[in-house]
């Protein structure tokens, strides 16, 4: 019960006063300003090299500007990614991707100093304006719609004034002055669903909890990202961490908490950091503590690092993992939200879940059912990588098709190769092929064609890809990942991968495909958590959309895509292959490769480790080395005699 | 000599973590806390890291070994110096990390997951490190290495030995100078 509605805003206000000092600090700073984006895969770029160079050239050539840091604007393919605004030049501030210590270096000579912006190294102009094309005419960018990863990339991620200062924090006040049951009514009417891939009501589950009889109740951030291929969780936190912090908070206004948990991976250090730094500025502000700002409420947050378990992202096996314990699950019911960590009733939502909370609040449920499609209202991000021009976090309204995400907003597949399938959902969703381009992306469609939203990761594939070595892949993942508890999970998942390594080895035998169909079916029937549940999916859809791949395997111990090593062969056309040069034979990790009496190359088939280094290193003017399947179709060129 | 280093480092390290643990709880929940922080000050668990917290938390050795072992973080053998984790996620996986990883294997004559036998190098496989637009990656000590060939994983190792030997050349001079 609020027990002064005014308190609250008053020292909002404070802050928000001080938030406006910080802002005007920094924009009324003389000369320049340089945003340089610094979240792990900028700094995995070369981001601080890059920062390192603007500070020493900027020393070095005089120039008086600031530098900001912020977190990940989400444009992983443009990486380090420099945003320059130099208002005295005459243009608008302008994003730089790519941008090598080097090109530090030149910017700050050629556009700080004399104003030539090197319109060659540009993508474009941050606002419309008639100089430079704006980066708002480009398909990556206008079609988004970003509401969760809206001030990312934009704001300061360790300044919890930077956020305050873009209306952060607001809605905590708004809900302050609301009840619980107005709170969890504003959500249920958003219609918003978790965005941990299952897609559950979260008004609902909040309105269990706060049901549900006990004292001591609990809020719980799932950032215990697993999947190989997603990584929106991390940039969330490693580039707007407040704005998370508001929405556990929030939720633990509506359903009553005192405690909150942040369970994130201990492989992911800065984010770890960032976190741990966030709750600590909130704490000292007071929107977290014994009295969250003067309402009386009490609520706060520890961070608690998983240590690596795929399967602690499972409800039931992370409450296990904070209790001291194996990750193993157990049966639900009863569900968390009844009882949960240490037993009390508690609430596990992923960190979009949480990161859209604040946002509905501010401006309604309303608002947020005007985006995205009826039963799936909202947006949905993906880490979509693989094999696209564009590849990154992209943030897109419900109900966007496969094809306008892959092709209009990521640049489609590079080096002019044809699309092959798109695999969603990590270990647990599917592979869909190109006849599914236009599905919708909602929970209900992406279930339907046999994969599922799961976390978003979105890993597109070409032509060059073998559908039965990415089944073994994930199998082998979800094998490696198992707890255990489950027979059919621990043992079903083994052998599952075992006859997907022979097929890949070419050791398969007829019946193979059908003992495939039927053990995967029997390992979703047997396991208990979503884990064994889902881990045939790949191996399901992948066999229900590519039969003929799985055939040529199995019969004619071939690999379609070229990919299975035992099935493949790497040999040099000697039409093509041009005397003298040497690229293959020095970039050959086995010396594999030699020359042939005519000085022409040749590749010894009983060395050759089939990395395909020297296919890379063959001049593009030859393109003489040539991957084939099966390896009997090679022809075998005898290496010269040594001379005696 | 090898094991006795070994030994003595590990007596080192059991003295740490006896002063460490006043600083923490005795209830189960923080088991596992404790482990991360023996895993961060230290690299790995020694046997006798498990045996003391074991008793500071009033359990049997057997359930933190298997609580332990359970998760992926905690090693139980002394990493090399020269840490080498090869990222198999999906995009990693789809861009040939598995012949990045091989080559690793083959030019360190080690197997994922072990450590050479002069301490140097140790090999890893990890599930992702969430750089996959960098596809495929390695990270070897902190610095990750993005768009990885097998070619720049011989470049890699010549770089590290090169530095260890100009290190140790610079160590030996002056020992020169005095003989």
């Amino acid at each position: 019960m609020p027990t002064n509605n005014d308190m609250p805003n008053q020292r909002l206000g404070e802050l928000q006063d001080k938030a406006q000092r910080c802002k005007s600090l920094i924009d009324d700073a003389p000369g320049p300003k340089i945003q340089i984006g610094l979240a792990s895969c900028g700094i995995a770029a070369g981001a601080l090299e890059t920062k390192a160079a603007f500070e020493e050239a900027l020393t070095e050539y005089g120039v008086e500007a600031s530098i900001r840091t912020v977190g990940c604007i989400g444009h992983c393919y443009a990486e380090p990614v420099v945003i320059i605004d130099h208002p005295d030049s005459g243009f608008p501030p302008i994003f730089y991707p790519e941008v090598t210590p080097g090109k530090a270096r030149m910017l700050v000579n050629q556009f700080l100093l004399k104003n030539d912006p090197r319109f060659e190294h540009i993508l474009g102009a941050m606002v419309e304006n008639e100089m430079v094309p704006s980066v708002w005419d480009f398909s990556r960018f206008n079609q988004e719609q970003r509401i969760v990863t809206e001030k990312c990339g934009y704001i300061d991620p360790e300044n919890m004034y930077d956020y305050i200062a873009m209306d952060g924090y607001s809605a905590l006040v708004s809900a302050l002055s609301m009840s619980a049951e107005a709170i969890i009514s504003e959500i249920k009417t958003a219609s918003l669903r978790g965005r941990g891939g299952a897609g559950f009501p979260t008004g609902k589950k909040w309105e269990l909890t706060k049901a549900a009889p006990g004292a001591g109740k609990i809020v719980i951030c799932n950032a215990d990202e697993g999947d190989p291929g997603a990584y929106m969780d991390r940039t969330i936190i490693e580039s707007n961490p407040h704005q998370l912090i508001e929405g556990m908070i929030i939720c633990a206004l509506a359903i009553g908490a005192d405690k909150g948990y942040v369970y994130i991976r201990a492989e992911y250090p800065l984010a770890v950091q960032i976190i741990t730094r966030a709750i600590d500025q909130s704490r000292e502000a007071g929107l977290l503590g014994e009295d969250i700002l003067g309402s009386g409420t009490r609520f706060d947050i520890e961070v608690f690092q998983g240590s690596g378990a795929f399967v602690c992202g499972e409800e039931t096996a992370l409450i296990r993992s904070i209790e001291g314990y194996r990750g193993m699950p157990r049966h639900r019911p009863p569900f968390p939200v009844h009882r949960g960590l240490w037993n009390r009733p508690t609430v596990i939502n992923n960190v979009k879940t949480l990161a859209s909370i604040p946002p509905i609040i501010t401006r309604g449920a309303d608002w947020f059912r005007s985006i995205g499609t009826t039963d799936s209202p909202g947006t949905a991000i993906f880490s979509v990588v693989g094999d696209v021009t564009h590849p990154g976090l992209v943030e897109i309204p419900m109900g966007v098709t496969l094809r306008s995400l892959i092709f209009d907003i990521c640049g489609g597949i590079p080096d002019k190769k044809e699309f092959k399938a798109v695999q969603i959902g990590g270990p647990s969703g599917g592979c869909l092929p190109a006849d599914f381009l236009d599905t919708p992306i909602d929970f209900d469609s992406l279930t339907d064609a046999g994969a599922m939203m799961g976390s978003g990761g979105m890993v597109v594939m070409d032509e060059d890809t073998c559908m039965v070595d990415i089944a073994r892949y994930f199998l082998d993942f979800t094998q490696n990942e198992s707890c255990g508890k489950c027979t059919f999970c621990r043992i079903g998942t083994r052998h599952l991968r075992d006859t997907l390594e022979r097929l890949t080895k070419g050791e398969g035998s007829a019946g193979d495909d059908t003992l495939i169909q039927t053990l995967s079916e029997d390992i979703r029937n047997g396991s208990l958590c979503g884990l064994g549940k889902t881990a045939p999916n790949p191996v399901l859809t992948s066999l229900k959309y590519f039969p003929e791949e799985y055939q040529a395997h199995i019969d004619k111990k071939q690999c379609p895509g070229k990919v299975c090593r035992t099935l493949i062969a790497y040999y040099i056309d000697l039409d093509k292959c041009a005397r003298g040069c040497d690229a293959c034979v020095g970039c050959c990790p086995t010396e594999a490769v030699f020359t042939t009496k005519n000085r022409k190359k040749g590749i010894d088939l009983q060395l050759c480790v089939k990395c395909g280094e020297c296919q890379v290193a063959c001049p593009p003017d030859y393109d003489a080395v040539v991957r084939i399947s099966p390896p009997e179709l090679a022809p075998v060129v005898e290496r010269a005699e040594k001379k005696a | 000599m090898l094991d006795q280093d070994l030994l003595a480092e590990e007596k080192e390290i059991a003295e740490d973590i006896r002063t460490q643990l006043v600083h923490f709880g005795k209830s189960r929940g923080d088991l596992i806390p404790i482990l991360q922080m023996i895993q961060e000050k230290h690299a790995y668990l020694p046997p006798s890291a498990i045996q003391l917290v074991a008793e500071h938390l009033d359990l049997a050795p057997s359930e933190v070994y298997g609580v332990a072992t359970f998760y992926n973080q905690f090693r139980f053998h002394p990493p090399g110096k020269n840490p080498i984790k090869v990222c198999l996620g999906t995009a990693c996986h789809v861009c040939g990390g598995d012949i990045i990883l091989e080559n690793f294997e083959r030019k360190l004559e080690i197997r994922e997951g072990e450590t050479s036998p002069d301490l140097e190098f140790s090999l890893d496989r990890v599930a992702c490190v969430g750089c996959c637009a960098l596809a495929p990656v390695a990270i070897v000590k902190d610095t990750l290495h993005g768009h990885m060939a097998p070619s720049k994983v011989e470049g890699l190792i010549l770089q590290i030995d090169m530095q260890r030997k100009k290190m140790e050349k610079e160590a030996k001079d002056p020992d020169h100078a005095d003989e």
